[in-house]
């Protein structure tokens, strides 16, 4: 059996996947990229190894993508990760057209062909606005974990409208809210609304078209999910891998390069 | 008999020696304290003022010149300090920050101005102008130039409507005329002025052939870096003897390469067009992060918008030579308006034209008029040609707005993108 690999560095953390040559993914990792880029790499890669059971030897080409993908010493080849995710959510949603991918810092809008190539991508530019960042600084400011952010939103009766587009003066003015007495359920899903609203008008500019796949780290955000189908008026499709998208995006590529026979060059992981 | 050797890359050596020699003869002045006309490439006038041998500063040039040597960030940060807003002009606060150091700059001394000449073709020129006018306390004129008023493009010469707007554009010149004989105390010499015209319409005629060139598989130049070289020359030695024979030379270097097909690079995979103002802080690996990937630049609308309608190639009447400029002036401007503002049209016709591939819309922080109209023509410029569109935000002073990693990541997607479009489109026709 041949396996291909994908490591998919973010700012905030790197995924790795291993698929088969079925294409289906039998290994999978998550962790905090941390200071250190390289390591991160290899020990993502590794947990995914371990993950599914595979042998390293029998991983013929290994595709880097994210921030990071130059640091992928291992790698056998780089993807930008905007190709990545487009190429993930067409094989996971096949009837994919449009990609909404919200990561740490970055939030990109894509339209895809069938097969998954990029037809357009459009992104946050210059600053962590619209972005999972802009969660992590109200996750921050009301001590509430991050993982449970998109629960306690749900909760919103009366949502309140952050008006900055800055990631570090949402702080304050998630706090000013606070200090007025408003619900934090409220100011939550003001926040909530914020992002959203950044991200629809990204993907009206490389223009929505069904089926719109949700992907990244942010997608695992239930009240997210709920205000962007409002917003967008369709539904959103989120799988359970939606955070690995980039990973096997990458991986599918590399398997790519393994079917059509391409040697994979020195230093490679097989 | 001239070999490849003599020829190839002349321009671009001869067109940086002539920026030096004219920055040099700025620094000369400004040592003898003599004067200047301060103007800008849209407009410029060159030939009146030329005609009363003036020396011409040109600040928008000089601005850019502290990007591309990467100090910049010095010159913006006094000019910030002084009390200008980030969100203001990087031109405008890098020049405000020379003249607050008594015109010294990357490239030497500036002359100080004896006359501040804007036109409407920008919205920031007038109070940029107005700076100069007040903190030296010298005379301002401004020409009005009447726009084309719709996405049609003006009235045509021959028409009422062009004649009205030249008369009324006729006037401006005349009272510049008495303006500039006001200041030097001489009277304008017609002969003069048809000689300064007629260095004009032989670089018109020469930028014209250049660019039409270019059309050539491979490219014979990189509209992006080369391009600019030339268009320094262009604006700067716009109406002089040397600017007239620098282009004449550079015709015969780009014929020389398209009869001996010789491309600015080895292997042209990918054609481009550009839209917008370079990204100057970091001019040559900008260029890099294109041309490492096979992408070469075979046009840029910064060589139609900023070459003071000489693009066009207009070439102006010597037997009338007020009423032609005026003609000449009219057209021109107006053309650099529509470069920036109506050009969905005139960029599809260049996608056909030069074959591209891609084309890269490259809007600044610094200025809203040539970035306001980008995102609506890519759209349109998509849904006319099944053409790659890369849409990357920087500036082309600020480099704390220039982010390397972003758009490095972005560049690398369009050429990801380039790629399977090709396969796509291949396949298709296989």
């Amino acid at each position: 059996m041949r396996y291909a690999g994908g490591v998919d560095v973010g700012s905030t953390q790197t995924k790795a996947v291993v698929i088969d040559e079925a294409r289906r993914i039998v290994g999978r990792s998550l962790i905090m990229t941390g200071a250190n880029v390289v390591t991160a790499a290899q020990e993502a890669f590794q947990s995914a190894l371990d993950d599914g059971v595979v042998r390293e030897a029998d991983v013929g080409y290994v595709i880097g993508t994210g921030y990071g993908r130059y640091k992928v010493s291992f790698g056998n080849d780089q993807v930008t990760e905007i190709s990545c995710h487009a190429r993930g959510a067409a094989h996971l949603f096949p009837g994919t057209r449009t990609v909404l991918d919200m990561g740490g810092q970055d939030t990109k809008a894509i339209r895809v062909t069938e097969t998954g190539d990029v037809l357009d991508f459009c992104m946050n530019d210059k600053c962590a606005a619209g972005t999972g960042r802009f969660l992590q600084a109200a996750s921050f400011a009301l001590d509430i974990p991050l993982g449970e952010l998109g629960g306690v939103a749900q909760g919103a009766t009366r949502p309140v409208k952050i008006s900055t587009t800055c990631t570090v003066f949402a702080e304050s003015e998630v706090l000013g809210w606070a200090a007025k007495g408003k619900k934090i359920e409220d100011i939550l899903m003001g926040v909530h609304r914020s992002i959203a609203a950044r991200s629809v008008s990204l993907l009206r500019r490389v223009g929505v078209e069904e089926q719109v796949t949700f992907t990244g780290g942010v997608a695992r955000n239930v009240a997210m999910v709920a205000v962007l189908n409002e917003l967008l008026g369709v539904p959103l499709q989120v799988g359970e891998d939606s955070h690995y998208m980039g990973a096997l995006g990458a991986a599918l590529f590399a398997m790519d390069r393994i079917v059509a026979g391409q040697a994979a060059p020195a230093g490679a992981a097989s | 008999m001239i070999t490849e050797q003599d020829i190839v890359g002349r321009g671009a050596v001869e067109g940086a020696k002539l920026m030096r020699d004219w920055f040099a003869r700025l620094d000369v002045a400004a040592e003898r304290k003599e004067t200047a006309a301060y103007v800008f490439v849209m407009g410029s006038l060159a030939e009146v003022l030329r005609a009363f041998d003036m020396h011409l500063v040109f600040p928008e040039i000089n601005s850019l010149q502290t990007a591309v040597r990467h100090v910049a960030h010095e010159y913006l940060g006094m000019a910030e300090e002084y009390g200008y807003s980030p969100d203001v002009c990087g031109y405008v606060k890098a020049d405000v920050a020379m003249q607050l150091q008594g015109g010294k700059h990357s490239m030497g001394r500036l002359p100080k101005p004896a006359l501040a000449l804007a036109t409407n073709a920008c919205n920031t020129y007038v109070k940029w102008a107005e700076f100069w006018e007040r903190y030296y306390k010298i005379p301002m004129v401004t020409l009005d130039i009447p726009g084309s008023r719709t996405a049609a493009g003006g009235a045509p010469p021959g028409t009422d409507a062009f004649e009205s707007d030249r008369r009324y554009l006729e006037i401006q010149l005349r009272e510049l005329i008495t303006e500039c004989e006001r200041l030097t105390g001489t009277t304008l010499n017609m002969d003069r002025l048809r000689e300064v015209l007629n260095y004009t319409n032989r670089m018109a005629a020469a930028w014209k052939r250049v660019l039409e060139l270019n059309q050539s598989r491979p490219a014979m130049f990189n509209a992006l870096v080369d391009g600019t070289i030339y268009l320094g020359v262009l604006n700067a030695l716009r109406g002089t003897k040397e600017g007239a024979e620098y282009f004449e030379r550079l015709v015969e270097e780009m014929e020389y390469k398209a009869a001996h097909g010789l491309g600015t690079i080895q292997d042209e995979k990918y054609r481009l067009l550009f839209v917008g103002v370079p990204c100057y802080p970091i001019f040559r690996r900008f260029h890099e992060m294109f041309a490492d990937q096979g992408g070469v630049f075979v046009a840029s609308s910064y060589l139609w918008f900023a070459a003071g309608g000489l693009d066009l190639g207009f070439q102006y009447d010597l037997e009338r030579p007020i009423e032609s400029l005026a003609e000449g002036v009219l057209v021109g401007v107006r053309h650099a308006g529509d470069a920036m503002l109506f050009h969905d049209q005139s960029l599809i016709e260049q996608v056909d034209q030069f074959e591209a591939d891609g084309v890269v819309y490259h809007p600044v922080k610094s200025c809203r008029t040539v970035s306001t109209s980008l995102a609506g023509s890519r759209k349109a410029l998509m849904k006319a040609r099944d053409v790659q569109c890369l849409f990357i935000e920087s500036d082309m002073m600020d480099r704390r707005v220039v982010s390397e990693a972003q758009l490095k990541n972005r560049i690398d997607a369009f050429f990801e993108g380039l790629s399977s479009h090709r396969l796509r489109t291949t396949s298709a026709t296989a």
